[in-house]
């Protein structure tokens, strides 16, 4: 691990908690608040890649569990972790791996839709995965099949969140890409070994060297 | 203020951090398998008991478990009303106890001896190649930088302002995220240098042409 990597997966954690900074809105009838953080979980796997995403909101995790008040409202502390809604944190860095893996794998002819996509998938499907069971089995003693229905709530945030999230990670890949794209062959300086974007078919039939 | 702590010098105060991790994680999981009212009752008394000792101000510890409080209502009707109410009282004492215990340890410790549990804690992952103290390093650096992105936020938020500009739901994506975002990462090529100059992480690989001596 680099130091520049180490630079991007403490500032981005950083960046999570002025998210944070936002105001808490509960729900009416539903246990887990509508949160901006989430939104952090997609922009860091969308931005930082799967590997230094998933550490950036390992980091998170372990800020909430040494009682820095970084959640939304203020909050923190092992209590909200061990607390109903701590599963939707617990799979923060989850949500960072799943939408990393995702952008990257889709990262040359990444645009605004599969950007969603991936947001949507990591962001809001996988923190369900973990954060809804632990809400309704774990803490409430229901079953899955009295509760599930609870995250259709959060869908319309979440569409939201993720759209949101989708604009800003085409927005920087624009300005400041910082993934190396995840490509069937490995990326070489190499130039006889052809363009990795696989862009320039025509290097490839003259024997993949570029001067010919 | 970027800490929950209260500082004081009761004996809860005093117990080491580590203990009072493991506390937390033996309580916790006594608590999951337990399900006699009685015996969660005593449980909420005894943490009750704990702050107490430990003389917290009501005010901090009230300001911590009203966040959670919400979520335990809305748990405890949703099973009594789907399943019974002896199930409803379980739950509800259940995370009472477990997230009272936990807050009073965030209560009653200092951050920096938090940081030294988790610290000392990692220290098994070295074999796998974590270096412990470049963690709290890690946790350091997010707290000196929290207010210096938070104040390029307001520096986005003015430009806005000055230019009257006001976004919508989705151009704040767009016009207020994507440059707090590119002004974070542009931050992190400096503190990367910056680390990098003080040796910390790996160095990049060696160029293939060994470099010119000027001399």
């Amino acid at each position: 691990m680099r130091a520049k990597d180490l630079a991007l997966i403490a500032l981005f954690t950083a960046l999570m908690c002025v998210l944070g900074l936002a105001p808490r809105i509960q729900l009416p009838l539903l246990p887990a608040p509508f949160t901006t953080q989430t939104l952090g979980v997609m922009l860091a796997g969308g931005i930082l890649g799967w590997k230094r995403g998933t550490l950036s909101m390992l980091l998170f995790v372990l800020l909430v569990a040494i009682g820095a008040p970084v959640l939304v409202g203020g909050l923190g502390g092992f209590g909200m972790l061990l607390g109903p809604t701590g599963g939707f944190i617990w799979a923060y860095p989850l949500g960072a791996l799943v939408t990393g893996l995702l952008v990257e794998r889709w990262w040359i002819r990444l645009n605004a839709v599969s950007a969603f996509i991936a947001c949507f998938v990591g962001g809001a499907l996988a923190v369900y995965v973990i954060g809804q069971p632990w809400l309704i089995v774990a803490s409430a003693k229901l079953t899955l099949a009295q509760g599930w229905w609870s995250w259709v709530v959060y869908l319309p945030g979440d569409i939201l969140k993720a759209v949101v999230a989708a604009l800003v990670i085409i927005t920087v890949k624009r300005a400041y890409p910082l993934i190396t794209p995840r490509v069937d062959r490995p990326f070489t300086d190499d130039p006889a070994a052809g363009h990795p974007t696989g862009d320039q078919p025509g290097l490839k039939t003259l024997g993949g060297d570029p001067r010919l | 203020m970027l800490s929950l702590h209260v500082p004081g010098h009761s004996l809860v105060h005093r117990l080491p951090a580590g203990a009072k991790l493991l506390t937390i994680l033996v309580f916790g999981t006594f608590a999951f398998f337990v399900d006699s009212l009685v015996v969660l009752g005593s449980c909420v008394g005894v943490v009750a008991a704990a702050y107490l000792v430990a003389r917290v101000p009501p005010a901090r510890a009230w300001q911590l478990l009203r966040g959670v409080l919400a979520m335990v209502a809305l748990i405890v009707l949703a099973q009594g009303f789907l399943g019974d109410w002896t199930t409803a009282a379980q739950v509800g004492l259940r995370v009472l106890a477990v997230v009272l215990l936990a807050n009073l340890v965030t209560l009653t410790t200092a951050q920096t001896a938090l940081v030294d549990a988790v610290v000392w804690a990692a220290g098994p992952l070295r074999r796998v190649g974590v270096d412990p103290d470049r963690i709290g390093l890690m946790i350091a650096l997010v707290f000196r930088f929290i207010p210096v992105i938070a104040e390029e936020a307001s520096k986005v938020r003015e430009a806005h302002a000055a230019r009257g500009v006001r976004p919508g739901l989705f151009g704040l994506g767009v016009s207020y995220l994507a440059p707090l975002v590119i002004r974070t990462l542009r931050m992190a090529d400096g503190l990367g240098e910056a680390l990098e100059v003080r040796g910390v992480g790996t160095r990049p690989a060696p160029p293939d042409r060994p470099a010119k001596v000027p001399f």
